[in-house]
């Protein structure tokens, strides 16, 4: 074990792929980067951090002033942590330096569900500076409030890396809302996240990531999920501001018997983005259940919607539904659902569609009294209404990015 | 009052109804006969004001307004109605938002919609996909529970009875009177309606003084409508025609 908490093993993995390519996504040229960011001073009262900052944050769900709807809360600005505290007993959050510190037994995480030669990617978050969270959730305990967490993107230029665990040991409950944004809007930056979640037996986890990056930013997600017998992991991601090129298509493995794995995705996207965005998930326990649902929208830019399922086990079942909206004269949208099955008495299944919205929907509203625009808008709003659980008020509800007409008044 | 004179339309570049004449005063309902493709609903929808239906002569005046190029919301808040034939599903979009919609209710008032669900045995469809998985009868029920949220001047109806079971044809008559202001006493009756029927189940309920026959894109004959249902029932539309094409002008 290295000080970082990596096996040698991994670690010679890790060099080894330094330069290999993902087999995913526009290739980034990692040199354009830089990997070293100064040190930032700890915050104990988060509230006090800058208020430029703290607005941003809130666009992405992270609420700082008034934390007593979180039962945890984990700050990130660049590769410093500055701030971890938790306001509810049995629920642990900190930085993964310290959980490495305090728990010998980190090594039975740390890249055990994402391989950390992945791609050039994972290996680049092992081989350079970083640092993440450590959420875990004691047994058969239950989070109220959500816990938060925000990675802060504040130099230019910088290639933020992030290596996140998170445990939900047998029979917990816990609801995390992860908020993901820069300071920059116009000079480029980079974001590579690991993030490996271990669902224990009868656990239950609420993930919601909010992505709220600007038009130069890149962002490569690398998550994977374990689920235990009985456990439930739940993602919802949403994207409604512009990026610049973001792929990522994160992997649960239902591993243990009436596991369940859901993913809903919401993205919106205007001109000059890139998005390649799936969910992919492995049934190999007994009687295991997934529904992956995604929805996009592009005014301009480019969406691939993935979503892969593959059933392994006796009765397991999975749903994919991809659907996508292109508004106006450009965008591209191509949806790939995939289904493989691998033995008798499995049940999968798909829906995918990709289309305009249809003129006789918008005549039909028209016909009750609405105008175009706030017919259109409607049946926008209708169709990225995906049932997020966990959200903030601030975001629950509303489906009103730029690039979204204005709601009916 | 709506007054339409002349009324010629094209879809798709071809002239489906020609020189339509009808007036409908205030608190009138007239009732629309007519075989399959005779133009009834294209004459519904080019009321409505649907893009796809082109007018290419005549005018249609509401309210003394020439309303023949105005778009469809624009003459929706005039107080023009229309219950569908086979209205589209909107995923993502609740019942209860349409019915919010057509209240045109800043504050959405959920006992009203609640009220109005009630009323047309729908309140386990409030929060429903518009249309979604709705049988025939439900359609008809949430399309009216819409309009009597929407309060229009003028109901146009496709076909209101279709696809609706005998026990439902009763409540379907209730709603569709009480839009029609039947229980109001004829000389403060202001709403105006235009049904068209194949079945005339319809007629058992509402107060239709005058029908019209249409066939081959025009009005073949006015009357009143329970001795034309009666006789349609009696000789089919081929008897209405011949007597229409009877009465035509000899061509040169």
């Amino acid at each position: 074990m290295t000080e970082t908490g990596t096996s040698p093993a991994d670690r010679d993995k890790a060099r080894a792929a330094a330069a290999k390519k993902a087999a995913l996504g526009e290739d980034i040229d990692l040199s354009r980067y830089d990997a070293s960011s100064d040190e930032l001073p700890y915050q104990a009262d988060p509230s006090k951090l800058p208020s430029q900052a703290k607005e941003q944050m809130l666009t992405a769900g992270v609420m700082l002033d008034d934390p007593s709807q979180r039962s945890g809360t984990y700050i990130q600005m660049d590769n410093t942590p500055v701030h971890s505290s938790v306001s509810q007993d049995g629920v642990e959050v900190m930085p993964v330096g310290q959980a490495m510190a305090k728990y010998d037994w980190m090594a039975d995480y740390w890249w055990r569900a994402v391989p950390v030669d992945q791609d050039k990617y994972t290996a680049n978050v092992e081989l350079n500076q970083y640092s993440g969270y450590f959420i875990r959730a004691l047994p058969g305990q239950k989070t109220l409030f959500p816990v938060q967490a925000c990675l802060y993107l504040a130099k230019d230029k910088l290639m933020q890396n992030v290596h996140n665990i998170i445990i939900a040991e047998a029979g917990s409950e816990l609801h995390i809302i992860t908020g993901c944004t820069t300071a920059t809007a116009d000079e480029p930056g980079l974001h590579l996240g690991v993030s490996e979640f271990y669902i224990k037996k009868g656990a239950r986890v609420t993930f919601t990531m909010i992505h709220a990056w600007s038009p130069a930013t890149a962002v490569r997600p690398r998550s994977a999920v374990v689920i235990e017998d009985g456990g439930l992991f739940l993602s919802n991601y949403l994207l409604m501001k512009p990026v610049k090129s973001l792929q990522m298509n994160p992997l649960a493995r239902c591993t243990g018997e009436g596991a369940t794995a859901r993913f809903n995705s919401v993205l919106v996207t205007g001109a000059g983005s890139s998005l390649d965005v799936g969910s992919r998930v492995i049934l190999d326990g007994k009687g295991s259940r997934t529904e992956i649902v995604s929805r996009a929208i592009t005014t301009g830019g480019s969406i691939v919607a993935r979503g892969y399922i593959e059933g392994n086990a006796p009765d397991c079942k999975g749903h994919l539904e991809c659907r996508g909206l292109i508004l106006g004269d450009k965008g591209v949208i191509q949806a790939i659902p995939e289904l493989k099955g691998t033995l008798a008495g499995i049940d999968l299944s798909h829906e995918a569609a990709v289309g305009k919205i249809a003129e006789e929907e918008v005549e039909y509203l028209m016909a009750r009294g609405l105008t175009h625009d706030q017919a259109t808008a409607a049946i926008v709003r209708g169709f990225l209404r995906v049932d997020i659980e966990g959200l903030p008020p601030i975001l629950a509800g509303s489906s009103s990015g730029p690039w979204m007409p204005a709601k009916k008044k | 009052m709506l007054k339409i004179k002349d009324l010629s339309v094209a879809v798709g570049g071809k002239e489906i109804i020609h020189d339509v004449n009808l007036t409908i005063q205030n608190g009138e309902t007239h009732v629309l006969f007519g075989p399959n493709g005779a133009g009834k609903s294209t004459l519904l929808m080019t009321i409505m004001g649907f893009p796809k239906y082109q007018v290419t002569r005549g005018s249609i005046h509401f309210k003394g307004k020439d309303i023949t190029h105005l778009s469809i919301d624009e003459r929706a808040r005039m107080g023009i109605g229309m219950s569908f034939q086979r209205p589209p599903v909107v995923r993502g979009v609740k019942t209860r938002d349409m019915v919010a919609a057509c209240l045109k209710s800043e504050t959405e008032d959920d006992a009203e919609i609640n009220q109005l669900a009630e009323r047309a045995d729908l309140e386990d469809f409030l929060e429903r996909d518009i249309n979604y998985g709705f049988s025939g009868g439900e359609i008809k029920r949430s399309e009216l529970m819409q309009l009597l949220a929407q309060k229009p001047e003028l109901t146009l109806l496709d076909e209101p009875e279709s696809g609706v079971d005998l026990v439902n044809i009763a409540l379907i008559g209730e709603l569709m009177n009480d839009l029609l202001e039947k229980n109001c006493p004829i000389q403060e009756r202001r709403c105006m309606g235009l049904i068209i029927t194949h079945t005339g189940h319809i007629l058992d309920y509402v107060n239709a003084r005058t029908g019209y026959v249409m066939c081959g894109g025009t009005i073949g004959c006015t009357g009143d409508p329970h001795e034309m249902l009666a006789t349609i029932r009696e000789k089919g539309y081929d008897e209405c025609i011949q007597c229409y094409l009877g009465r035509l002008p000899l061509s040169d």
